[in-house]
This record gives structure tokens, C-alpha cells and sequence, in this order.
């Protein structure tokens, strides 16, 4: 595979479009973060969302040990768009509200059974989230605004605009989960334990004997 | 100045096309010093990525908004990345003026855009060389296959191109080194087009400048897929992994990095260059170089930009002006346009290594009979793989279940885009602006280019064929797309001092030869009278070495 289709295919192989690996094809704007928005608090809540996104398996480690939490901060820090950072900060707060709400108790304080029923329920209102009409009609508005935007900027010669106009955020557990299957992947427990690494192969086989259970290679 | 300042012959740029000039006039005995404009990178030492695991890049390799900030026009496609940020222009000290979007991806550094490149290598045929003549459009090249021929075989063995001999007529076999192997997804494929359009059209192994034998230097591929982070095995064709070890070797070579040629100085009376001007990029100071022969292979428009600043004396629009073609011409591939699709089957079956290639499908539109409502035509790149991640994923929320789903191989799947030719349009143009400037308060580029009817009805075509042909072949969920294939994406920038048989419409003769100074050659992209819709890299590595044996046997005649 040459390198501009292996790049194009970056979103397909991580399962649709991905926040932040999809910024590597478009684009964001340069912002200061809410300060505190990452306390070590917040990334050792990550740390166990991650870690109940993709758990500790007998083969893996989980995202915990991938440090997902870390990784989530660099990323929504340093690459997400502004309105996305809003989103996922804005997040984390509803996040910690749902949770009270739903069980009287911090997420790190669930057990592990009851952490799963709600981040399945959450995943559940993340997938519905998107397809509501409000969700639509307001995303349908934004894109507009992007594109009028994009539109005035190409008349000024800034014809890099296309590229950096900002797209209208998911629900914010839809990107704590795409951020956790990215991080972990390509973190090393993620590459060398999950999946396989070999950093030198040396040679190519385009017809490799392959049989169910053995694992994927990681990029 | 108090150096000495006079070689036999200065090659100005280090890329594809500088390195080929280097290594054969230094190898023919000439004292050379070649000027680099921006920084040196040294063969492996300066590869300082390239031994990294995926995970030791913070970002995983994606791009920060700083990075966007600082490099908006590298931020447009696939370029801009963490991985090797260092070897892409800096955008604010370099700008440029698009009167038009043109989206120029551009490395200053020693080497240049070869430790970058995509590496595909294909040799051109006359259904090329004779288009613009049979079409009666631009002018014609001045050249046939067939003087070419030997030097393509000459830079194929040195350069080291792995293939397999196809027999296709219209893209000649080389001097192959073995082929990589296709996936049995791809030969699956190829085998089907094959049949379905009774050899009309075909789908091959790419023909690459990766090496699959080991080469004097240099260590076989080891299918990393990490090309453009540098080889540390030299397996890819750079000037840093071959053409400049065998120039260093003669003991003939002296390398300038910070080295910006501001004009090349010119003799009216004996209608000779006499050397070039100098401005170090370090330290602002200026200097001179005096040489017999002087090689411009700054990159196209670069290469354009130091004729248009030289001689303006005596021509305002700069030495090559008279012909009224420098500057014009300009030329990329368009792209952006193809279609992919699932696979089915071969679940037994799975890749081993990242192959640093693809599958190629020539130019089959306007040839053998068939006539389109449009000229020229395209070929596709892409590539059959086994993906990651079960499809069920999708259904599966959170947990044991969707960790295990994305730790299998998925699906096999096609990927095919297209290439097309863009042909030469006098006015697509660049002429110097003459109000913005670069850090070195030298005057930028102003590039007003575009893609017309032709190649709008052309990717109609790039789309439809490839939905067609890879639902023929049996591929399932076939989608097609259309991206912005703007002009400058391909990075193949051409045309802008073309070559021709009179003086009167071109900028050089058929031995890139100026006919306004006949010792300074342009052998970079910038040469070309049409495009191809080929990668075009080898056929400026063909003429160089061409031009070199030429500019040589003239010196000695002392004709120059």
C-alpha cells in the first residue's frame, strides 16, 4: 500500500471517522485549555473509563495500562479542534453528573458490573444521541455556518479554510470511546500484546497462512 | 569571496535530479560543488524518527493545532504529520502567492523531496512523446522513446527498481530487480480485469524504487512501510542512500547546505553563464561560485524562479524569457478520484510485512481504438489488504467483547484511485510577485494554475471505471469518491521551462540544453512539455544522466 492511500484509510481501519485522527485530515484552531480541565483527578477517572472500555484481558493489559487517560488529555488538548475541547471538557462534567445521578456514587466508586451497565447505557444514548432531530437540525446549522464560513475565507485567498473549518461534535462518550480505541492500539501493551508488532518483518507475504485466533497486526 | 570559488560545474539543488547530476559529473572527473538551500540530513545519522516505535510519537504520529497553524498550506493533504515535520518547508520563512489554490508541497533540505517521494517509477513510451504532436497541442517533444530508452536502463540499474516484466506496450519493461509480491486479494483481481477485459486492461505489481536484491550500500527493503522517515537500510532510492555516496566517492563532490542561488550570472558577450550568486541562508552574506557548466535542479518552480531573477539585465523577464514560455506551462496530476470495496473470502489468508508499494493499473482510456470526448487519460494506484477489526464490532458497545472484535483481522478490501494526466496550458502560470517577500527579502512566487474541461471530463471517467472495474472483478459494497484534486497535490509540479525543437517556444533543447546559455542544463521537472499520468521522477533521472553525457562530450569539443 503507497503512503497517500494507506493515510486516507487511517479512519476506516480505526472504525469510521475518528476526532483527532480525522483532524489529521482536516484540521483545528489553536486555543488555550480550560485550566484544570485535566486534573489528575480527571485522568485517573479516564484512566478507568478506558480501562472499562477495553479491559484487562488474560492475553492484555487493559487501557489503564496504556495510560489512556494521559493519552486522552495530549490529544484533546493538542489536537482537537476548540468546540470539540468544549465538548469533551463539558463532557466529563455531564459524565460525573449522570453518574451521581444514576447511582449515588462517583464512577470510580462503581463496582466493576455496575461501571459497565453504564458506560453500555451511555454508549447506548451516545449512538441514539446522533440521530435525534434536534441533534441533526443543529449540526445541519452548524455545517451550514462552517461552509458559509469556508466560502468567505476561499474569497479572501485563504484557501487553506476547507481544511480547518471545525465539524459539529458527537456526544462526548462517543469520543472518550474513539479516543480509548485509538490510544490503546497504538499504545505498546495495545500493539505488542493485543495485537502483534513486528517492527522489522523483513520480507513480505501477500498470502500469510492465517488461522482464526491469531491475532491482527497493529499499522 | 576569498575562497576558492571556481569548480568545473555547480549543480544547483540536492533532490531526484540534482543528486543524478552530481554523481555523473563528479563520476566523469569534473570538480563539482552542489548548492543546497536549506539544511543538511545525513544518511541514517539524521534519521532521527526512523527507529521509533508507533507509540513513541505523543500524538501517534496525527497533527497538533500548532501544527496547522504553523504549516497551513502542508495542513491540505496527507504531508503534514508529526512523524517527519522537519523535512517540510517552513511555511512562514517561505511563502508563496496563490492567485489560484495551488497547494505546493515543498523539502529544503539536502536531498530535497527524494527522502519523500512515493517512489513509483514508470517509464514513459511515444503513445507520450508523440501526444502533443498527434494531438496538435503545445508543442512537440523533441525526443522519441527510443534515444530515451538507454537511459532509462542506464538509471534503472543504478537507482534500483523492483518490478515485473508485463509486456505492456505502452508502459515499457525495465531493468527490474524482482517484483514485490501481490496479496492473493490483489491477484485475485488482477486475474478477473485480465479476463473481463480481454488484456485491454491490467492491474501489476508497482513498479518501485525500493529494492528487493541488495545493492552495493545498500540493504534490501525490510518492509517497515516507514520510507519517508528516512531508510536506515537504504532501500529506497534517495540521494542520500545513492546518488550522493557515489558522488562523494570520487572525491569530486563538494556539498553547500544554506546555500540560496539568488540568479545565475550570465556573459552576454559570450552568451555563457559564468557561475551563480550565492546568498547564505544562515548568515545573509554573499557569495559567488564560477563553473564551466551550471545544472538547475531546484524543482520546477524553484528552478523557474532562479531563471527569472538571472540575466534580467538584459531580458526583464529573465534568462530563457525570449521564448515568452518560461514560467508558463505548469503542470501536476490530478487526483483524489476512485473507489473501493469489501472482499469476500480468503479468511484463511492474511498479510505478512507492510509493503511500501501498491498495485498499478496503466493507462487503458484513448489508446488501442477506444476514443473518449477528452484527451490523454489515467492510471490508478491503491492496493487489496486485510483490514482490523471485526465488522461486528459495530453492533458490540463496550468491553471484553469489543476489545476481542478489534484484535481480529477484518474484511479484505480494494482500493484503487486514479492519477490523470493535466496538459500543458500556456496560461497556467508563475511569475515573481512583486510585493510579497521571504525572509531573505527575496521576491515569492506567484502561481495561477488550474485544472480545465479536459481533466474535469476526465475524472468522470476515473470514477466510472473504477467502480466498474472493481464491481466486475467481483468486489462487493463498491463506493466510489470524488476528492479536491487540486492542482500541486500531486507534487509532481512540471513544465515550466520546457524543451522543444525551436527557440522561438521553448525555454531548452532536446539536451535540456538552454538555447540562451548553452552550458547551464534544467533537468528537474520543469523540462517537461506534457505530463504523462505517470510518476514522472525516473524520467527526470533518465534526461539528467542524458544531459550530463551531453554537457560532458560538448566540454570537451569545447563547445561550451
Amino acid at each position: 500500500m503507497n503512503r497517500r492511500e494507506a493515510l486516507s484509510r487511517v479512519g476506516i481501519l480505526l472504525g469510521g471517522t475518528v476526532i483527532g485522527a480525522e483532524v489529521f485530515l482536516s484540521g483545528c484552531k489553536s486555543t488555550a485549555t480550560k485550566a484544570g480541565a485535566f486534573s489528575p483527578e480527571t485522568i485517573a477517572l479516564l484512566d478507568e473509563i478506558g480501562e472499562t472500555i477495553l479491559p484487562t484481558t488474560p492475553d492484555s493489559p487493559g487501557a489503564k495500562a496504556a495510560q489512556i487517560g494521559n493519552f486522552m488529555k495530549t490529544i484533546v488538548t493538542d489536537c482537537y479542534r476548540e468546540n470539540e475541547q468544549k465538548a469533551f471538557n463539558e463532557g466529563i462534567d455531564k459524565f460525573n453528573e449522570a453518574c451521581k445521578a444514576k447511582y449515588s456514587k462517583a464512577f470510580t466508586e462503581l463496582s466493576a458490573a455496575e461501571r459497565t451497565e453504564f458506560l453500555t447505557a451511555l454508549d447506548k444514548e451516545a449512538k441514539e444521541f446522533v440521530k435525534t432531530d434536534t441533534y441533526k437540525k443543529e449540526k445541519k446549522a452548524f455545517d451550514e455556518q462552517q461552509d458559509a464560513w469556508v466560502k468567505a475565507e476561499e474569497a479572501k485567498k485563504n484557501f487553506g479554510a476547507v481544511k480547518v473549518k471545525q465539524s459539529y461534535p458527537p456526544h462526548y462518550f462517543t469520543m472518550m470511546k474513539q479516543l480509548t480505541v485509538w490510544g490503546y492500539f497504538t499504545s505498546k501493551p495495545g500493539a505488542t500484546q493485543a495485537l502483534r508488532y513486528v517492527e522489522t518483518p523483513g520480507k513480505f507475504d501477500g498470502a500469510y497462512p492465517y488461522k482464526k485466533g491469531d491475532k491482527a497486526w497493529a499499522l | 569571496m576569498a575562497e576558492n570559488n571556481t569548480y568545473d560545474a555547480i549543480v544547483i539543488g540536492s533532490g531526484i535530479s540534482g543528486g543524478w547530476a552530481a554523481k555523473e559529473l563528479t563520476e566523469k572527473g569534473l570538480k563539482v560543488i552542489m548548492l543546497e538551500r536549506g539544511k543538511n540530513i545525513e544518511h541514517v545519522k539524521d534519521y532521527v524518527n526512523a527507529g521509533k516505535a508507533p507509540w513513541e510519537f505523543p500524538h501517534r504520529g496525527s497533527k497538533t493545532q500548532e501544527m496547522i497553524k504553523d504549516h497551513p498550506v502542508l495542513n491540505r493533504d496527507y504531508p503534514l504529520n508529526e512523524t517527519n515535520l522537519d523535512w517540510w518547508v517552513d511555511e512562514k520563512e517561505s511563502p508563496y502567492t496563490e492567485v489560484k489554490r495551488f497547494d505546493w508541497f515543498r523539502g529544503y533540505h539536502v536531498g530535497g523531496r527524494s527522502l519523500l517521494w512515493g517512489r513509483q517509477s514508470y517509464r514513459w513510451s511515444d503513445l507520450d512523446f508523440e501526444a502533443n504532436a498527434k494531438d496538435g497541442i503545445a508543442i512537440d517533444w523533441p525526443v522519441r522513446y527510443k534515444e530515451i530508452a538507454p537511459w532509462y536502463d542506464y538509471v534503472e540499474k543504478f537507482a534500483g527498481i523492483s518490478g515485473n516484466r508485463d509486456g505492456i506496450g505502452h508502459l515499457p519493461d525495465g531493468q527490474f530487480l524482482p517484483p514485490m509480491d501481490m496479496t492473493v486479494v490483489e491477484k485475485d483481481v488482477a486475474s478477473r480485469i485480465k479476463d473481463i477485459y480481454k488484456g485491454q486492461r491490467q492491474m501489476i505489481i508497482g513498479r518501485v524504487a525500493n529494492i528487493t536484491q541488495p545493492l552495493p550500500g545498500r540493504t534490501n527493503c525490510q518492509y517497515r512501510n516507514k520510507c519517508w522517515l528516512g531508510c536506515p537500510f537504504g532501500a529506497y532510492f534517495s540521494t542520500q542512500s545513492s546518488t550522493l555516496p557515489a558522488a562523494m566517492k570520487t572525491g569530486n563532490l563538494t556539498v553547500r547546505p544554506w546555500s540560496i542561488v539568488t540568479k545565475i550570472l550570465y556573459d552576454k558577450d559570450k552568451k555563457r553563464a559564468t557561475g551563480v550568486e550565492v546568498l547564505d541562508a544562515e548568515t545573509n552574506k554573499t557569495y559567488v561560485y564560477n563553473a564551466k557548466i551550471v545544472f538547475l535542479n531546484a524543482s520546477t518552480l524553484n528552478s523557474t524562479w532562479i531563471l527569472m531573477n538571472s540575466a534580467t539585465d538584459i531580458w526583464p523577464g529573465g534568462l530563457g524569457s525570449t521564448s515568452g514560455e518560461l514560467g508558463h506551462n505548469l503542470m501536476d496530476h490530478h487526483l483524489g478520484v476512485g473507489a473501493s470495496g469489501k472482499v469476500e473470502g480468503y479468511e484463511d489468508k492474511y498479510t505478512y510485512g507492510r509493503r511500501a508499494n501498491g498495485i498499478y493499473i496503466p493507462r487503458f482510456r484513448n489508446l488501442n481504438g477506444d476514443k473518449r470526448d477528452y484527451l490523454r487519460g489515467f492510471g490508478y494506484q491503491g492496493g487489496g489488504g486485510r483490514g482490523r477489526g471485526n465488522t461486528s464490532a459495530e453492533e458490540i458497545t463496550i468491553g471484553v467483547g469489543l476489545k476481542e472484535s478489534l484484535t481480529e483481522p477484518g474484511s479484505w478490501h480494494m482500493n484503487i484511485g486514479g492519477f490523470g494526466e493535466i496538459l500543458p496550458y500556456h496560461e497556467n502560470v508563475v511569475t515573481l510577485d512583486p510585493n510579497k517577500k521571504d525572509k531573505w527579502g527575496l521576491n515569492v512566487l506567484s502561481i495561477d494554475a488550474e485544472w480545465k474541461e479536459n481533466e474535469r471530463k476526465m475524472r468522470v471517467d476515473m470514477k466510472n471505471d473504477a467502480i466498474e472495474m472493481l464491481e466486475k472483478a467481483g468486489v462487493k459494497d463498491v463506493r466510489g469518491r470524488e476528492g479536491d484534486g487540486t492542482i500541486g497535490r500531486g507534487i509532481h509540479e512540471m513544465g515550466t521551462a520546457r524543451m522543444g525543437a525551436d527557440p522561438k517556444t521553448s525555454v531548452l533543447n532536446k539536451w535540456n540544453q538552454m538555447w540562451d546559455a548553452p552550458n547551464v542544463f534544467v533537468t528537474d521537472g520543469s523540462f517537461m512539455v506534457s505530463a504523462n499520468c505517470v510518476n514522472p521522477s525516473l524520467t527526470y533521472m533518465a534526461f539528467t544522466a542524458r544531459a550530463v553525457d551531453h554537457a560532458v562530450n560538448e566540454l570537451k569539443k569545447q563547445n561550451l
